[in-house]
């Protein structure tokens, strides 16, 4: 049992390493997107705006990112 | 007639899982020369092949099934994961650019790795140590090369393009490796890293979009778009950085 958990524990840290790491900024980015885009595309309608939207909102996500870091 | 069939996006995803391959294998490799050059050949070898035969194992296990989870769900969870990753890769391939962060020195690995093994000789555990550092380096660097296979493989259910592709970068690199030995640190892998962050970007924009009815213009073709938007908002965000980080230099002197 012991050395399911222990290999249970590692899953699920080698998924927060991949996913959170050092940046969980982007992770929540990434998150607030999906809702964002799921919103005005599949509730409002709006999915030609999310053409556009989509990749500003990745591109403003990565500039923040890395400006936290030169901070 | 032969019909050859070649999407844009299939030449993408061939870039992008290539690049990831060769990346990720060349700081892999760092360690198996190091491995064996240090204390056996024969040890290093083992471990790596090892650790490629699990990586394949789990390809195999995984990738059929992850074929029947429904596409739009499967796109949804890969495109956001691909976000992520690739918002990472990209992150830090542009701030080592940009010389905010120090580029990735596969001399201090290989350094790292002999201190590490001489160590190990000393106490009498040599061959041992020797074999799990050649499968702990393969394996775990090959980890994020079988997640983007799988991811990227599967989402476009071109999941024998995808891994084929994977395996023709692990053999090319390692033949290339193993000519130059020792000379890894010569290999752009910073901007190999961030044409993969831009590929990766894409993709998870893509199919996010279109399991979220996005509609995108000209379907698999946007791709091509998203990639030259990404880059170029790249090559903005890196001039931008690097000539603060300058100023900042320059103020200080």
């Amino acid at each position: 049992v012991s050395a399911l958990v222990r290999g249970l524990r590692a899953f699920g840290r080698f998924w927060v390493d991949f996913l959170v790491g050092e940046t969980p900024e982007l992770l929540f980015a990434v998150l607030a997107m999906l809702g964002l885009t799921a919103l005005l595309s599949l509730v409002v309608g709006w999915g030609t705006l999310c053409v556009v939207l989509l990749p500003l909102l990745v591109v403003g996500a990565l500039t923040a990112s890395a400006a936290r870091e030169r901070s | 007639v032969l019909a050859v069939d070649v999407h844009s996006s299939d030449a993408i995803l061939v870039a992008a899982v290539f690049l990831a391959t060769a990346v990720e294998m060349v700081e892999a490799l760092t360690i198996v020369i190091a491995v064996g050059t240090t204390e056996s050949w024969r040890r290093a070898i083992e471990g790596a092949a090892a650790a490629l035969a699990t990586l394949a194992v789990l390809v195999l296990a995984f990738g059929p099934a992850l074929l029947k989870v429904p596409l739009d769900a499967l796109r949804l969870v890969v495109g956001s994961v691909l976000l992520v990753f690739g918002l990472q890769w990209l992150r830090k391939a542009v701030l080592r650019s940009a010389g905010i962060r120090a580029k990735r020195d596969e001399d201090a690995k290989f350094a790292e790795a002999v201190v590490e093994l001489s160590e190990a000789e000393a106490q009498g555990e040599g061959p041992r140590v020797a074999f799990i550092m050649a499968f702990k380096g393969v394996f775990l660097e090959g980890l994020e090369v079988v997640i983007t296979v799988l991811t990227l493989g599967a989402s476009a259910h071109r999941l024998g393009l995808a891994a084929t592709t994977a395996a023709v970068a692990v053999v090319l690199v390692a033949v290339v490796g193993l000519v130059v030995a020792r000379q890894l640190s010569g290999v752009p892998e910073n901007a190999m890293k961030m044409g993969v962050g831009v590929m990766l970007v894409s993709f998870g924009s893509f199919w996010v979009g279109e399991a979220l009815r996005v509609g995108w213009p000209g379907g698999d073709a946007a791709l091509v778009g998203l990639v030259a938007f990404y880059a170029a908002s790249c090559f903005v965000l890196l001039r931008a950085l690097a000539t603060g980080a300058q100023r900042r230099i320059a103020a200080r002197q």
